[in-house]
This record gives C-alpha cells, sequence and structure tokens, in this order.
C-alpha cells in the first residue's frame, strides 16, 4: 500500500487549521456573509425605489463614523498580533493585545451607541430609520457577540490554556472577529459613503 | 513503537505520535476497546446526551416521516373535501390552515429533514469514518429540528395555525391583514428552524473535506455525498434569506418596522424577492441528495457502476448553479421587465441540461446492468418516470407566456408534486427498502415491498396526472371549494380516489416495516451485494463504525476484484487503529492524504440544552416576554461557553504545561 505513509507522525487534537472547527468558522463566515449581503441587498432594493428624503436628515457626517472604522480595524491588527505572539511564546503580549482588542470593541460600541442616540429617526419612524437601526443593529449583535468571545480568549489565555502548538482556538475566535471588522466596511460605504454618490 | 523526531521540539506523545496500523478482528483487544470507548450511556442519560451520529440519523428519519404522515392527513382532509362540488366539510378559513400547513409540514419539515436522516446515517459509513466532524452541532441541529417543529405546530390545535401559503406573501400576512398570531408562529418558527439546517449544512460540508478515508480522493466519493454536499453549500448561501425575510416581516409585524409596509414606502416584492431567492435552490436541496440516493443504489440492482459518474456529479452541482439565478421564474405574473422574465426564463429552461444528464445516465445503468427487480429498484425506475414527467411540465411553465396562463392553477401543483413526490418520496421510500437491513439488521418483506410501490406508483398517478387537467381547465389552487358549472368534478374525484390509493400505498409500505422489525428475515453485512463501504460492516454497525480506519482505492471497495479496473485494492481490514479514546483521521480536501488524529467528543448534555433554551427564547418572543427572552439568552450563552471550554480530553489545549497535565500522560519523562 503505498497510497500513503503510515509510518508517518500525525498532529494530534485540535492543531489550527488542521482542526475541524477552523473549517466551521469559515463555512459559518460564508453564512453570515450571505445573511449581510441579504441585508445590503434590502437595503439598494428598497433605496432605488423610494420617493422619500434619503437618509431623512441629509448627507450623514463622516467624521466619527470615520474614526470608529478605524478603531475597529486596529482592533483586528491587535487580535493578529495576540496570535502572532502565542506562537512566539510570549504569553504576556498576547494577554495584553487581546485586552487591548477588547477595549477597541467596547469603544466602537460605545461611539456607536452616541451615533445612535444622535439620529433624528428611530426603528419605527421610517423607512429609512427601520433600515439603518436594523442593519446596524445586526452589525452591533455581531460586535457584542465578538467581544464575548475575545474576553473568553483573554480568560483562557490567562489561565494558561494555550501554547505555541495548541491555540486552535485562538485563530478560530480572531478569523470571526476579522469578519465583524471586514463586514462592518461594507455596512459603512452602504450607509455613510454611498449616499455620497447621488449628491455628487 | 518509534516516534519521529522533530526538530522544533520535544517529541510529545500527547500531541503527535505516529497512529497504531494494523488489524482489528472481532474479538481482538483493540476492537474490544473500541466498543468500550464509543458505546454511549443506557437509558434515558444516553437518550438525551448521544451525539452517534447513527442514533441521530434514525431519529431525523422517523421524526421526519411522522411529519410526512401528519401532512399526508392534512392532504386527505382537503381531498374529501374537493371530492366533489359544493362541499362543506371544511370552512374556507379551515381550509386556508389546512393547505399552508401541509406546504410548511412537507416542504421545510419532512423533504429536506428526511434527507438529513439519510445523510447523516450514511455520510460517516460512506466516508470511512468513525463520525461526522461536529457530532455535538449534529445533535443539536436534530433538536432544534423537533422544536421548531412543535413550535410551528403549537398554534393548530387552537385554529390559529399559518394561513397565508406556504410562501406567505405580504401584504396578506403582513400586520393589517392578519392580526392573530398565525403568522408569527410561522415567522419565528422558520428563523429557528434556519438555525438547525444551517449548522447542519455545515457538518455535512466539513465532514466531506475533513473525515474521509485515507485514499478516498474527491472523485471517488459517492454521489450520494456530492448531492448533500450541494445542497449543503446552497442551504449555507441561501437560508440567511428566508430567515431575513421572515425576521423583517415579524418585526414589522410586532415592533413597528415598515419594510414590507406599502402605505410608507415598504415593497411587498421584496418579500417575494427574499423568499424564492433561498426557496429555489432549496427545491434543489430537497431532490439532489434524494438524486444522490438513486445514483448510489440503482446501480446495485443492475449489477454494474453508474454510468457517467463524473458527469452526475457536475450535473449535480450544475443544478444548483443555476438553481442560484431562476427564482424570478417565481414572479413572472408580478410585472417585472420582460428582459428580467427572459434571462430567467432561459436560465430555468437550461436547467433541464443537467437534469437530462442524470436522467441519461440512469437509464443507460439501467439499459446497460442486468436489472434485479426487487423492490427498491422499482421504487428507484419508478422515480425516474415521475422525474421526466415532472421535469417537461417544468419547461412548459418556464416559458413565460405560458406561465401567464397556468400561474395559480392546478397544472402548478400538479407540477411541483410531481418533482416533488416523484424526485423525493420516491428516492426515500425506495432509500429506506434499500437500507433498512443497514439500519435494523433485518431485511423487508418483498412481497409487501411490491405492493406499496405499485399502489403507490398508481395511486399517485391518479391523484396526480389530472391536475395537470384541472389546471388546463382553469381551476385556480387554493379554493375551499368550487361550483359543478365549472365542469372540474370529475378531474377533482378522480384526483380525491387517486390520493387515498396512494396513502393505502403508504399504509401497505409502513405494516412492511413494522412487519419487517419484528420477523425480518436477518440480513448479513451486505445483501444486496453493494459496492460501497457502508456494507463492509455488520448490520446494524458497531458504535464506532470502523474497527480500522480503511485505505480506499476506487469507488466501488467491495466490487473491486470483480470490476477489476486497476491492480490497487482497498483495504478495509488493515488501516489506522486509533484506539485511544474517541479518535478518527482527518484527512486533506482534496486527495484524503492523512493530516491529523481528530479527537472526537463524546455524549453531552449541552446539545440537548443549548436547543431547549434557544427554542423557548423563541418562545418567548412569540409572547412578548421580554424578561423570559433575556434569561433564555443569557441561559443559552452559558451553555455555548460550557460547550466551547477547552478540553484536555480533546486535546484543545496546551499540554506540556505543568499543572495542567495531570491526565494521559503516560510516557512522561
Amino acid at each position: 500500500m503505498n497510497l500513503f505513509d503510515h509510518n508517518r507522525s500525525l498532529p494530534i487534537g485540535s492543531d489550527a487549521k488542521l482542526s475541524t472547527g477552523w473549517w466551521g468558522v469559515l463555512a459559518l463566515i460564508v453564512t453570515e456573509s450571505a445573511l449581510f449581503a441579504y441585508l445590503l441587498f434590502t437595503y439598494f432594493y428598497l433605496s432605488a425605489q423610494t420617493e422619500q428624503q434619503w437618509p431623512p436628515e441629509g448627507l450623514p457626517s463622516l467624521t466619527m463614523p470615520v474614526i470608529n472604522t478605524i478603531i475597529l480595524l486596529a482592533s483586528s491588527v491587535s487580535v493578529w498580533a495576540s496570535e502572532h505572539y502565542i506562537r512566539l511564546k510570549q504569553i504576556r503580549w498576547s494577554i495584553g493585545l487581546m485586552a487591548l482588542s477588547i477595549i477597541l470593541g467596547i469603544s466602537f460600541v460605545l461611539i456607536q451607541l452616541i451615533e445612535w442616540h444622535k439620529k433624528p429617526y428611530g426603528l419605527t419612524s421610517d423607512l429609512y430609520g427601520s433600515l439603518y437601526f436594523t442593519i446596524t443593529g445586526f452589525h452591533m449583535c455581531h460586535v457584542v457577540i465578538g467581544i464575548a468571545v475575545l474576553l473568553l480568549l483573554l480568560v483562557w489565555l490567562s489561565l494558561g490554556y494555550f501554547d505555541d502548538r495548541r491555540h486552535a482556538a485562538v485563530t478560530i475566535g480572531g478569523m470571526y472577529w476579522h469578519f465583524v471588522d471586514v463586514v462592518w466596511l461594507f455596512v459603512f460605504a452602504t450607509l455613510y459613503l454611498f449616499p455620497y454618490s447621488d449628491s455628487v | 513503537m518509534a516516534i519521529s523526531d522533530k526538530k522544533h521540539n520535544l517529541p510529545d506523545n500527547r500531541l503527535e505520535r505516529v497512529p497504531e496500523y494494523g488489524c482489528a478482528p472481532t474479538g481482538s483487544t483493540a476492537q474490544m476497546r473500541l466498543a468500550d470507548t464509543w458505546e454511549c450511556n443506557p437509558g434515558w442519560r444516553g437518550w438525551f446526551s448521544t451525539v452517534d451520529h447513527k442514533t441521530i440519523g434514525l431519529r431525523y428519519l422517523v421524526t421526519a416521516f411522522i411529519f410526512l404522515l401528519i401532512g399526508g392527513i392534512e392532504a386527505l382532509i382537503m381531498r374529501a373535501q374537493l371530492s366533489l362540488p359544493d362541499q362543506t366539510l371544511l370552512t374556507p378559513e379551515q381550509y386556508n390552515q389546512l393547505f399552508t400547513m401541509h406546504g410548511i409540514t412537507m416542504i421545510f419539515l419532512y423533504a429536506l429533514p428526511i434527507l438529513s436522516g439519510f445523510s447523516n446515517y450514511l455520510w460517516p459509513l460512506l466516508l470511512g469514518s468513525r463520525d461526522m466532524a461536529f457530532p455535538r452541532l449534529n445533535a443539536l441541529s436534530y433538536w432544534i429540528f423537533l422544536f421548531a417543529g412543535v413550535f410551528m405546530y403549537a398554534s393548530f390545535p387552537l385554529g390559529q395555525a399559518p394561513n397565508a401559503g406556504w410562501f406567505n406573501y405580504v401584504p396578506f400576512s403582513g400586520p393589517v391583514y392578519n392580526t392573530g398570531p398565525n403568522i408569527d408562529v410561522f415567522a419565528l418558527g422558520m428563523v429557528l428552524l434556519g438555525i438547525s439546517t444551517t449548522v447542519g449544512a455545515v457538518n455535512f460540508i466539513v465532514t466531506l473535506f475533513k473525515m474521509r478515508a485515507p485514499g478516498m480522493t474527491i472523485n471517488r466519493v459517492p454521489i450520494l455525498v456530492w448531492g448533500t454536499l450541494t445542497a449543503s453549500v446552497a442551504n449555507l448561501i441561501t437560508i440567511p434569506a428566508v430567515s431575513l425575510a421572515f425576521l423583517l416581516l415579524w418585526l414589522d409585524r410586532q415592533v413597528g418596522t415598515q419594510f414590507f409596509d406599502v402605505a410608507n414606502g415598504g415593497k411587498p416584492l421584496l418579500w417575494q424577492h427574499l423568499f424564492w431567492i433561498f426557496g429555489h435552490p432549496w427545491v434543489y436541496a430537497i431532490v439532489l441528495p434524494a438524486m444522490g440516493i438513486v445514483s448510489d443504489a440503482l446501480p446495485t440492482f443492475c449489477r454494474r457502476p453508474l454510468v457517467g459518474y463524473t458527469a452526475v456529479a457536475l450535473a449535480t452541482m450544475a443544478t444548483m448553479m443555476f438553481g442560484f439565478v431562476v427564482w424570478v421564474h417565481h414572479m413572472f405574473a408580478t410585472g417585472l421587465p420582460t428582459v428580467s422574465l427572459s434571462i430567467f426564463g432561459a436560465a430555468s429552461m437550461a436547467i433541464s441540461i443537467p437534469s437530462a444528464v442524470a436522467v441519461f445516465a440512469w437509464i443507460a445503468t439501467i439499459w446497460l446492468g442486468r436489472p434485479v427487480f426487487k423492490t427498491p429498484f422499482l421504487f428507484f425506475a419508478g422515480f425516474v418516470i415521475l422525474f421526466v414527467i415532472g421535469g417537461l411540465s417544468g419547461v412548459m411553465v418556464a416559458a413565460v407566456s405560458l406561465n401567464w396562463q397556468l400561474n395559480e392553477t392546478y397544472f402548478i401543483v400538479a407540477h411541483l408534486h410531481y418533482v416533488l413526490l416523484g424526485i423525493n418520496v420516491f428516492p426515500v421510500i425506495g432509500g429506506i427498502y434499500y437500507w433498512f437491513p443497514k439500519f435494523t439488521g433485518r431485511m423487508m418483506n418483498e412481497k409487501l415491498g411490491k405492493w406499496s410501490f405499485w399502489v403507490m406508483f398508481v395511486g399517485f398517478n391518479a391523484a396526480f396526472f389530472p391536475m395537470h387537467i384541472a389546471g388546463l381547465l382553469g381551476m385556480p389552487r387554493r379554493i375551499y371549494t368550487y361550483s359543478s358549472h365549472m365542469g372540474w368534478d370529475s378531474v377533482n374525484m378522480i384526483t380525491s380516489i387517486g390520493s387515498f390509493i396512494f396513502a393505502i400505498g403508504i399504509l401497505i409500505f409502513l405494516v412492511n416495516v413494522m412487519i419487517s422489525l419484528k420477523r425480518g428475515v436477518l440480513a448479513g453485512s451486505n445483501p444486496w451485494d453493494a459496492a460501497t463501504l457502508e456494507w463492509s460492516i455488520s448490520s446494524p454497525p458497531p458504535a464506532y463504525n470502523f474497527a480500522v480506519i480503511p485505505v480506499i482505492a476506487s469507488r466501488h471497495p467491495l466490487w473491486e476484484n470483480r470490476l477489476n479496473e486497476s491492480s490497487e485494492r482497498s483495504s478495509l481490514s488493515e488501516g489506522y487503529l486509533l484506539t485511544t479514546g474517541h479518535e478518527t483521521i482527518g484527512t486533506s480536501p482534496i486527495d484524503a492524504k492523512p493530516q491529523v488524529i481528530l479527537k472526537m467528543p463524546g455524549d453531552s448534555y449541552t446539545p440537548f440544552f443549548a436547543g431547549l433554551f434557544v427554542s423557548l427564547l423563541f418562545v418567548g418572543l412569540l409572547f412578548h416576554w421580554w424578561t423570559f427572552t433575556g434569561v433564555m439568552t443569557a441561559a443559552c450563552c452559558v451553555t455555548l461557553i460550557l460547550w466551547m471550554w477547552p478540553r484536555q480530553s480533546l486535546v484543545q489545549r496546551a499540554v506540556s504545561n505543568a499543572g495542567h497535565s495531570s491526565q494521559n500522560n503516560s510516557e512522561k519523562i
């Protein structure tokens, strides 16, 4: 039988990208991306046919949303770095960077809550409001779940559960966080940048 | 056994080892050890906590079949109402609820779950693995399916079941025209069921890519696997559309958003788009795995391999690719631009090409083989005939002009029943006849089997063929009665008689199942002399499936000697033993080279509780019990955290750290 060498040594258990969990999170990301695609489809479908003032308050202010976007992207970088430092066997750095990511994530949530508060419309006041709050609400849910995941990773890191050879949970959880951040770019482009395309 | 040394770290046999390779005949120590490890807990504990894919698969099959019977009884009541003109057995509202629940039951609670049952039971056996990639997720998927089914039926006894048809068009299903709880039950139930379908799909996809036996390259997997894979990918991409649609509808109804609210700029057609973007791929998701059942089982009765394996595998995927871009053919009469209708009409017709590839492959297999006319063969051959009839009426209604004539008539009802019963129910019943010996260790009765086929086949055609004529005579679907002046009396009478004959056929099948469970002839491991891996192990299979993980050299591991396609032979009795706890082998996605020893979880209560809490969360939403909903969300989170907590036994944690490695360190220096 020379199909393969059965005397080769094989890793055991959840070994990073060989683990089923890694494939599982990729499949989860496919289905979640589809969900956001349908949300944005809903937005474009309705906005293309609307006769209302769109958005109701005129062109959205970009300053805070842009800052917030940068904060979210920075958190992705720091999650990436946290995983990188596990591989370098520098768990303290890894823990610190994971904590930083969580703080950045929470800052995003707080700034987004302020943004919500400033809007003159609500979820039920008009069609635009229904869309805006449903889409950003969906994203907010994902951020909150993502922060919960990062918190768990922080606890597990602190308990010394992971080292350079076994840290699949960080790879998997980190991937989910990157997804949450990338999908925000689409949400941001749709809700904040797209309205400007009509006014040019 | 020598441990190969690695450059970067001290060799640690808890992190990597050379898996033991050898034989494990019945009665050997290795085999006893496997039986000990994989056997699930006895009694109610095992019942709630099992993650064995075979148990879960059978549960799916039985539960989905019960839903088939419920949906069937609903249909019979409707046929009794329609057998004669001007009947008053049912009120219009009762009729609305019955046809809606009939559609929901058959399409959502029967058609896909029954195929998930087959796939759950069979996949690891077909692929040479000891379980699915995510055993606990598998259990969760079943529990949520069960709870979602109960949820959607909860308002039925109160006379407030969903009543706007299974595709539930707004504005009729919106807050203005439908004020009861009927639609909310449907909407939330569908979001809940969507979770079950999605996690099930993830499980199938990862299982295919990671869990195949060494040597089972991607071009050697059975067609059933291709069918379920294609369906799962489609579900992953399209389920969010319908879940979102139902969530937005629920928000419109209960929170006051305005997505579908015409008065405030919402668009009813948005509903139709979101629903059918999901709905059309879904109809392929509920037929492609069934076509896979036929592609795998029919060759056994033709005594030769399937003709055109590659063509059929590609046709399966091509059908789904087209399936993504034909949803508008459900909306031809909504006033969309002509150019859009033409494109979608053409795409719909093009689907007949991959479908025809599969049909000709089956016909060629029968033609070139030496058919053995056992009961499963009859069902599969019957399926081919019904598929052709249903396919032809499909091409007819894909033509926009004819579609406008036939839209919302019984012609459509005839078409969809030919394809859904023809391509789903017939292969499913045939599949049960075929794999019953594997499930139970006993054969089903041939004589009753042949009776059940012929009664079903005659009853089916008597029931549904006249519906084409009723449609051409202009009878609209979903009317609760009609006047005898319309000239629809005789077609309806024939249809009703046919439907009861069909039901008698199903009854004969059920009697056969009951009798055969007790008194069926004992089946050996391979009663049909079939070619695929599941027939290489005892019937029913042991808890661990394969005593050694087989090494595969062809598409037909059990027919290699007689086909003699190459000099290579699969090795079924010698392979990886993996007896250290719940273990199986993880292989590379395309050419199935061994990559990793996967640690599998054992029995666990977490899937049951996660499923229960999620379902109760939806109950909370239905009744606006916000505190209760919050508590259930928290309970869900806690369950999931326990579920995900990294374990030493699954080698998810670092093992070299002192203080955490008290177990399993047999060879610590």
